[in-house]
């Protein structure tokens, strides 16, 4: 058992899935900001990261690492409402283009706010849990807690994310709100509060994922911008309105990166979102997961 | 009742509506009928929030609507079907429905149930996207959802747009039978002067803004002039 679990496949497995998790988790925060608000949040990394640095700098001081974890994600969602209510709400009916261009301008200047107030911070964040792989009859099988956690934080979020979207009253006004706001208004749904919870729940997310990206490495600006590219590729692949999509795909990613890794080579990783959005994308152009709805003409 | 007093709206220089005065009772039908232009869906969408007027007043019983919130004249019991119909097409049947009762205080199961038993053939249709109903059953779908949450003013915006001309009489029976069974204030905003005069207790005729003709239903569709030059109606 030991010896399959450490074979080279199954090692690329766990490693795969372990950084998928990861790129799923920010793909899901892209997700749930286009599925209540139909904006694409390309600061999403760079916010995640700010409230990380509020939260978990904490850490260094003494302070527990599930209250930093607490404190990072509220932040984050805090950081999220407002940036709503001030940067994006002045833009609904105006062209799509421009939210993109606000969030892209606003990640730079996160990403220089943050560099300008920790500017000693070199210390790596600790994990919550052991970061060092299981042994199993001499051989190292490529799972540690540390990923056991990742996944199963994961699978928690995205349940509770989707049974919020299909199950619940307040999920269903969510959706509503981003399709059809003039409608949902006439309907009496308070489209402007829902707009505000849609970005208040993905930068939660988003900051959930940017603390497991951070954990075990020196909490930098721009710890999300490479793993962002992956997700926003995830996202769109899984077809942008599907939890299950983005999930599906950004796990696909990782394991995609893993076993070019492994079997290829390391300059083509990178490459692992292109590959999965070309074929992706070429099976079915609106997204793997997006529901078909057959339109009268 | 619906009291709307001194109305005028206006797009930047271009005036959409001008001291429009009119009342529509409750328990009754008031169509608004005009031309292209008219400006009849700009009253509905003023009526609604949607639309800030330059001035005038619109009061649901004793209170004013202008400067009201969208979804608080909702939540007052103003129900909206809009110009081609709003059904979201990305939502099921039966979501949509949900989305008309959760703003309101009605039992949800027991307000789909109503809804059912008034537009029987959307319950076989109810976990079917809106997207694949056809032309009369996404009216009876826009209909269903503004009825559920038990409005006592009810707009409608030419819900005989597109429908075949058996639709369009069958749904405007069902609005008849609708007012007078839920004791609605009904304000039916149509092109197809005829059929609504038919169904109507009151007419509003808009012509360029400004209320042309304002009487009773009968009287209206009497008027040979009003007719010929501003209903387009020939017979």
């Amino acid at each position: 058992m030991g010896t399959f679990l450490a074979s080279r496949v199954m090692t690329d497995i766990f490693g795969g899935l372990a950084t998928g998790a990861v790129v799923a988790l920010i793909a899901l925060s892209l997700v749930i900001i286009w599925q209540s608000t139909h904006v694409l949040n390309f600061a999403q990394g760079a916010m995640g990261m700010f409230a990380t640095f509020v939260g978990m700098n904490l850490v260094f001081h003494g302070l527990n690492y599930w209250l930093c974890l607490l404190l990072s994600v509220v932040t984050g969602m805090v950081l999220g409402g407002v940036t709503e209510r001030v940067l994006i709400r002045p833009l609904y009916g105006k062209p799509e283009i421009n939210p993109i261009v606000v969030m892209i301008g606003f990640l730079g200047v996160i990403e220089a706010v943050i560099a300008s107030i920790w500017t000693t911070n070199i210390t790596m964040l600790p994990s919550p849990f052991s970061q060092i792989y299981y042994q199993s009859a001499g051989h190292t099988i490529l799972v540690s807690p540390f990923i056991f956690y990742e996944v199963a934080l994961v699978a928690i979020v995205v349940i509770a994310i989707a049974l919020l979207f299909r199950r619940t009253n307040l999920g269903l006004q969510m959706r509503a709100a981003a399709l059809a706001p003039e409608v949902s208004r006439l309907l009496g749904v308070r489209v402007g509060r829902l707009l505000t919870l849609g970005w208040i729940l993905s930068t939660g997310v988003g900051t959930l994922a940017a603390v497991v990206v951070s954990t075990g490495q020196v909490l930098a600006p721009t710890n999300m911008d490479g793993i962002f590219v992956s997700a926003f590729i995830a996202a769109a692949v899984g077809g942008l309105e599907s939890p299950l999509g983005a999930i599906i795909a950004g796990l696909a990613i990782g394991l995609t990166e893993q076993f070019i890794l492994d079997f290829w080579s390391t300059s083509i990783a990178p490459l692992s979102g292109v590959i999965v959005l070309v074929i992706g994308l070429s099976l079915r152009p609106q997204g793997l997961f997006t529901k078909h709805v057959s339109r009268r003409v | 009742m619906i009291r709307v007093e001194n109305l005028s709206v206006s797009y930047g220089a271009v005036a959409a509506l001008r001291d429009v005065t009119f009342e529509a009772p409750t328990g009754k039908i008031t169509t608004v009928i005009g031309a292209n232009g008219a400006g009849k869906t700009t009253l509905l969408r003023t009526i609604s929030g949607l639309v800030k007027p330059r001035q005038g007043s619109i009061r649901l019983g004793e209170f004013e609507l202008i400067g009201t919130a969208t979804e608080e004249i909702a939540r007052r019991g103003v129900g909206h079907v809009p110009e081609g119909r709003g059904v979201i097409e990305e939502l099921t049947v039966e979501e949509n429905l949900r989305l008309g009762a959760l703003a309101s205080k009605v039992d949800l199961a027991e307000g789909i149930a109503r809804q059912f038993a008034q537009f029987p053939a959307l319950e076989s249709r109810r976990r079917n996207y809106a997207a694949t109903l056809s032309g009369g059953e996404r009216q009876m779908l826009a209909m269903a959802r503004a009825l559920i949450a038990r409005p006592s003013v009810l707009l409608l915006d030419e819900p005989s747009l597109g429908l075949a001309p058996q639709v369009t009489a069958d749904m405007m029976r069902t609005i008849s039978e609708l007012c007078a069974s839920e004791d609605l204030t009904v304000i039916l905003v149509e092109q197809n002067a005829k059929s609504a005069l038919r169904i109507a207790h009151d007419a509003v005729v808009l012509h360029l803004g400004r209320v042309a003709a304002f009487g009773t239903a009968a009287e209206i569709a009497a008027d040979e002039s009003l007719r010929r030059y501003y209903l387009g109606v020939v017979t």
